[in-house]
């Protein structure tokens, strides 16, 4: 079933990333062919859309993602981004796309100081973005989520702009996990095809191994539209 | 080594969790003269030869671009230690 759409998404692999193959896998399943890229490089290889993966780069050193957004790749994912590629960061991959001004904002330690790790309920607040087209809006979904430094931040102002812009792509429902201002768990920016959030989409995309649901054990797979999101709007664009 | 410090702290109006952890640390301690405490990083830049004014603008680009995150954080000091 791989490489059906005949779409490739790289994943870019930083030293201490930890889910840069769950993520290849991911984009497998959903019917696109992951390339590995590698932060050394200055060369996307052709692909048609990026995921900055999980981890703790650089073991999280200065601040979470700081030192990966300074990577020699990150050239050429800015001019890619200006160039409107769909690009999603998770977890780390979001810290990233926020020290890389690719996305507003910061991301500072947990509130209560643990690291913490659930199956996260979540409410799709903008399903217009090149990595959520394929839900809909106000759709609650559930992804697991496991971070350190999650606690979403931003001035007054900038989080009312935000809300105001519809940049707000994901909102915590339930518990908020890790103290971020306006429960905001991911953001978009203005063209849609910049996406990031702190939980992890592709640990919810093959029955067996994603968060439980009323219907059976580990059976969500709530990540998976992410990933056909982009290679819509990949093949969207194409078309 | 002449040496070029750099302090950085969390946005006064932010948030600081670590802060806040070690503040509720002392108060289970029962130190009650400390209303709050707030935790920065100090950056220590060393220097082969002399300080110049160049070296100094470029630990200043340094301390805004690269060693703090404006949004969340403020450069609060740079000062030149021998």
């Amino acid at each position: 079933m791989s490489a059906r759409s005949g779409t490739r998404i790289g994943v870019i692999t930083f030293p201490g990333s930890l889910d840069d193959r769950d993520a290849q896998r991911a984009i497998r399943l959903a019917g696109a062919e992951p390339v590995a890229l590698w932060h050394g490089s200055h060369d996307l290889e052709g692909v048609d859309a990026l995921v900055l993966p999980g981890g703790f780069s650089y073991g999280d050193y200065l601040r979470a993602g700081a030192i990966a957004a300074l990577a020699p790749i990150m050239a050429e994912v800015k001019d890619a981004a200006a160039k409107g590629m769909p690009i999603l960061g998770i977890c780390n991959g979001f810290q990233m796309l926020v020290e890389a001004q690719l996305l507003p904002g910061g991301l500072i330690r947990n509130a209560h100081q643990q690291f913490v790790r659930r199956d996260q309920k979540l409410r799709v607040e903008n399903a217009s973005t090149a990595w959520t087209s394929e839900f809909t809006e106000g759709q609650e979904i559930v992804i697991p989520l496991k971070n350190a430094d999650g606690g979403y931040i931003a001035a007054e102002s900038e989080l009312d702009r935000l809300e105001g812009e519809g940049l707000v792509a994901f909102r915590y429902l339930g518990v908020n996990p890790n103290g971020s201002l306006r429960d905001i768990a991911g953001l978009a920016n203005e063209r849609g095809n910049v996406v990031g959030l702190m939980p992890h989409p592709e640990h919810a995309v093959e029955e067996g191994f994603g968060p439980n649901t009323p219907a059976a054990m580990r059976s969500g797979l709530d990540g998976l539209p992410f990933f056909t999101s982009a290679i819509a709007a990949v093949v969207g664009a194409a078309a | 080594m002449p040496t070029i410090v750099v302090d950085v702290m969390p946005k006064a109006e932010l948030l600081d969790p670590q802060g806040k952890a070690v503040s509720g640390a002392l108060t289970r301690l029962g130190v009650s003269d400390f209303t709050s405490v707030r935790i920065g990083k100090r950056f220590e830049l060393t220097v082969e030869g002399e300080i110049g004014e160049d070296v100094l603008a470029k630990a200043r680009e340094i301390a805004d671009e690269i060693l703090s995150n404006s949004v969340i954080e403020d450069v609060v000091g740079i000062e030149v230690v021998e």
